[in-house]
């Protein structure tokens, strides 16, 4: 699913939500940018750590699954709008029936996969419904 | 010196399974095994938790409640039977996801129940001896019983994390004391690299259970001078409801102080989070100045006992995070079949 | 800048052509544009071969050198051959920097090809390399597929403007329709809007039946300056426009996700080029990857306001014979979609038909066509605009 390296580099942003922001022009992102799309080389990025709520954007329910994701189906994958702005793309824990856009979520820990048996497993955040 | 809990998380997973499912796929009789066992069903993780996605979720549940500075935690243990890796910590997981790396130590424990218990002795004495400010200790497990084995119907997940510290203004309940009885008695195991735990089927009642919580328990109330009727509540291991029932009897508790930490019947046994999600439960309802007594116990054996004191900031904390009946309400209930997927029994080629 | 015309076109079959490697039929294609254009091998200044990911799906890079090999641009003549990539743009984009390398002087007739061979792997497989066009790190570990992007597209889409899912079906019919007209079609069948309701759910509200298969297959062109087309051809099809537009390599990330900006900012360069608006243009070729990408893009594209591209195709305004032909080739849909070749497949359709040589799909009278080729959920849009007359 991903080399060892390559997750581990962004462990702080997958577990814990830490993201960047722009204190030249305050915008919020995540996943993290080390250099802001609006004020480009002025503008001055810091480390910001998002709440982990906030709703749902759009969503669809997966029954045909990533490689490495077949046992998860069917599973909710949504774009998320945190309440501080940005936008992401996560599964949502839940039931399809009962999930709609405009929906409230926030962050919980879970495996997000694994490279087989074996292999390392990849933990971090995905969303529940914000009052379960 | 005030060593206590400064504050506690549990976390439980939303699924259920019926002793009746698990009973009718092998053919036993689900009512003699409820009213045998006095558990009528179990909780099981979503297909994505594991002993360390529910120690991190009860971890930051504790840090909800404490409102503390995560970066005075100098130190993470969390004890588990069944632990994502055979090597790698669970611990380093939690220390990252709850914000407390890098300046501190962190470990896994190991000691199949009790392992949780054994971590916040540790923390104990690491904060009393003035090495670390904070430390968070932790039982969590996604506990394994083999397909058609009697503890199938038992064998549970779920965890609780207890922030241990000894900042007076800070501690919601008081550890006056630990004891602990040890002996090398083999009524449980699993070999590394196996799926399944074996046990001594009987054996692990009077040698193992009986024996270690009776002699612990025993051994603290001596030390301390206390009686049984000194406290307002008491939680033992509950790997079922019939054994922690039965040990108060024989010690001398009543059934009104073991029902508010009996929490067994409903999520079956959380193994290293068993004991300590007893307390949490009992935490979650008790009055300053109420006492409560503990004792866990671990197969290979041994136990250890906590006299506990509870007092005036749990009224602060408390509400801040979900309390384990919460936790433990509105479950899902699923068929064997989808359990067995959720707990790897059955995989896809 | 010098005005560009393509002088000579070849699909190969589209479908699963097991039988046949990358290097046979990339060879098939740019051999059959040549012979259309009339052109031999030693006129040849430049290659450019759109190819997406050659890497995974049959373990080979270094593509341009491989093609121009095979096709005996190398040994003797040591042809330039470059490859382009920007995932399922990739052919749009060969195309575009073969144009420019014409219209600037550096060279005069160039080759802009696309292939792709997708089923040397299983579709487990190739679904992976595809979802590599998304961001890897940011959706695709998360479990997203490129289903489940354009389904997230769709449902907000459907959420806001009311678009059914018989709407998106519609958009498959038709473009079956017309894949049944096309001879190199990878499917011919007619489908109806039930049987896509009742074929298997992808990604929720998206059927199998909304998705374009996976496909081997390849298409090339040839270019030349416009003065010395008709040295080569009497029926010279003159590039109007040549545009081009990046957005945010994540859906998540967008302005609006039921907007492709860069389709909307490319098109709007491309109308500009050209001098041209959305009325001129006679028919066009669009990116439906999925149905919702075809309903998008006719919004994107200024040939339906925004949120009724559902209510245009159902009331069947994209159909041959009605007010914008859209992809009557069959599009991604039916006439199949090697994600290398398509962007220059679009191009091979609409210089067919404005040539007037479409057969039974042929849009009567057409004067200017258009294509519309998007890399991934929309990061990159690639435009053309073409023109009978110079």
């Amino acid at each position: 699913m991903a080399s060892v390296p390559r997750f581990w580099r962004g462990i702080g942003s997958r577990y814990n939500l830490e993201g960047t922001r722009c204190n030249e022009c305050g915008e919020y992102f995540y996943p993290p940018r080390n250099f802001c799309v609006n004020c480009r080389r002025v503008g001055h990025i810091e480390p910001y750590k998002f709440k982990g709520t906030g709703e749902i954007i759009s969503y669809t329910v997966i029954h045909t699954a990533a490689e490495g994701f077949e046992d998860q189906t069917p599973y909710i994958l949504a774009i998320i709008q945190l309440d501080e702005g940005p936008r992401l793309t996560s599964q949502v824990i839940g039931n399809p029936e009962n999930i709609h856009i405009r929906m409230r979520v926030r962050s919980v820990f879970r495996k997000l996969g694994e490279d087989g048996e074996g292999g390392m497993i990849y933990y971090g955040t995905k969303f529940v419904p914000e009052h379960e | 010196m005030t060593i206590g809990i400064v504050s506690y998380g549990a976390y439980v997973p939303r699924y259920r399974i019926k002793v009746e499912e698990i009973a009718q796929v092998w053919g036993d009789n689900a009512e003699a095994l409820k009213s045998g066992l006095m558990v009528y069903e179990k909780s099981v993780p979503d297909i994505d938790e594991d002993a360390a996605t529910i120690a991190v979720e009860a971890a930051r549940y504790a840090m909800i409640r404490s409102g503390v500075d995560p970066e005075r935690i100098g130190a993470v243990y969390t004890g588990s039977e069944s632990h994502p890796y055979a090597v790698k910590p669970t611990s380093t997981i939690v220390a990252q996801a709850i914000g407390a790396t890098p300046n501190m130590t962190a470990a896994d424990f190991e000691f199949a129940c009790k392992a949780g218990t054994a971590a916040v002795q540790a923390c104990m004495g690491l904060v009393s001896s003035g090495m670390v400010d904070l430390g968070m200790a932790i039982g969590a497990d996604v506990s394994q019983g083999a397909p058609g084995d009697a503890l199938e119907y038992t064998a549970a997940a779920g965890g609780v994390a207890c922030l241990i510290g000894k900042n007076e203004s800070e501690i919601a309940a008081i550890i006056e004391d630990t004891y602990s009885f040890t002996t090398d008695t083999p009524d449980f195991w699993r070999r590394e690299g196996m799926p399944y735990p074996e046990h001594g089927g009987r054996f692990t009642g009077e040698p193992g259970y009986f024996k270690h919580v009776t002699n612990g328990a025993k051994g603290l109330l001596e030390k301390l001078g206390t009686k049984p009727k000194d406290y307002d509540y008491v939680v033992f291991h509950q790997p079922n409801g019939k054994f922690p029932t039965k040990v108060a009897k024989s010690l001398g508790f009543t059934k009104a102080q073991i029902a508010p930490g009996l929490v067994v019947p409903k999520i079956g046994n959380t193994y290293s989070g068993s004991c300590l999600m007893g307390i949490a439960a009992t935490l979650d309802q008790a009055k300053p100045g109420d006492r409560i007594f503990a004792t866990a116990f671990g197969s290979g054996a041994g136990s250890d006992a906590f006299s506990i004191t509870v007092t005036d900031r749990i009224e602060e904390i408390r509400n801040r995070a979900p309390t384990v009946s919460e936790l433990i309400k509105d479950p899902i209930y699923i068929d064997y079949a989808r359990y067995a997927k959720h707990k790897g029994k059955i995989r896809r080629s | 800048m010098r005005d560009v015309a393509i002088i000579g076109v070849k699909n190969t079959k589209f479908g699963e052509l097991w039988e046949r490697s990358l290097r046979d039929i990339v060879v098939e294609a740019g051999a059959g544009a040549l012979e259309d254009a009339g052109v031999g091998g030693k006129e040849i200044d430049s290659l450019y071969v759109g190819n997406m990911s050659g890497g995974r799906f049959i373990d080979q890079e270094h593509i341009g050198a491989l093609i121009a090999d095979y096709s005996g641009l190398s040994k003797n003549l040591h042809v330039p051959a470059t490859r382009v990539e920007a995932a399922c743009a990739s052919g749009g984009l060969a195309l575009r920097q073969a144009i420019m390398a014409v219209a600037s002087g550096y060279n005069d007739i160039v080759i802009a090809a696309g292939a792709e061979k997708m089923t040397d792997v299983g579709s487990e497989e190739a679904s992976s390399a595809l979802s590599a066009a998304a961001d890897r790190e940011w959706e695709g570990m998360t479990g997203a597929t490129f289903p489940g992007l354009y389904a997230m597209i769709a449902r907000l889409h459907m959420h806001r403007y009311g678009t059914t899912s018989e709407q998106l079906a519609e958009v498959a019919v038709k473009n079956h329709k017309n894949g049944s007209l096309n001879p190199i079609a990878q499917y011919k069948n007619r489908i109806t809007v039930k049987d896509v309701l009742n074929s298997i759910m992808v990604a929720d509200p998206l059927h199998i039946f909304d998705c374009s298969p996976i496909t081997d297959g390849a298409s090339a062109v040839v270019l030349a300056p416009a003065d010395i087309a008709h040295k080569y051809t009497d029926t010279p099809i003159y590039i109007r426009a040549t545009a081009q537009a990046s957005d945010t390599i994540a859906l998540h990330d967008r302005r609006d996700i039921t907007t492709l900006d860069a389709t909307v900012v490319a098109a709007k360069r491309a109308y500009s080029m050209a001098k041209l608006r959305p009325e001129d243009i006679d028919l066009v070729e669009v990116h439906d990857c999925f149905t919702i990408a075809e309903i998008c893009a006719i919004e994107d594209l200024g040939f339906a306001e925004k949120g009724k591209g559902g209510i245009v195709t159902a009331n069947g305004e994209t159909a041959i014979g009605s007010r914008i032909p859209v992809n009557t080739s069959g599009g991604l849909k039916a006439c199949g979609h090697p994600v290398g070749a398509t962007g220059i497949k679009q191009a091979v359709e609409i210089v067919t038909q404005l040539r007037g040589e479409a057969g039974q799909r042929q849009v009567e009278g057409a004067e200017y066509g258009m294509t519309h080729n998007v890399g991934g959920s929309g990061a990159t849009a690639v435009v053309h605009i073409f023109s009978r007359e110079r």
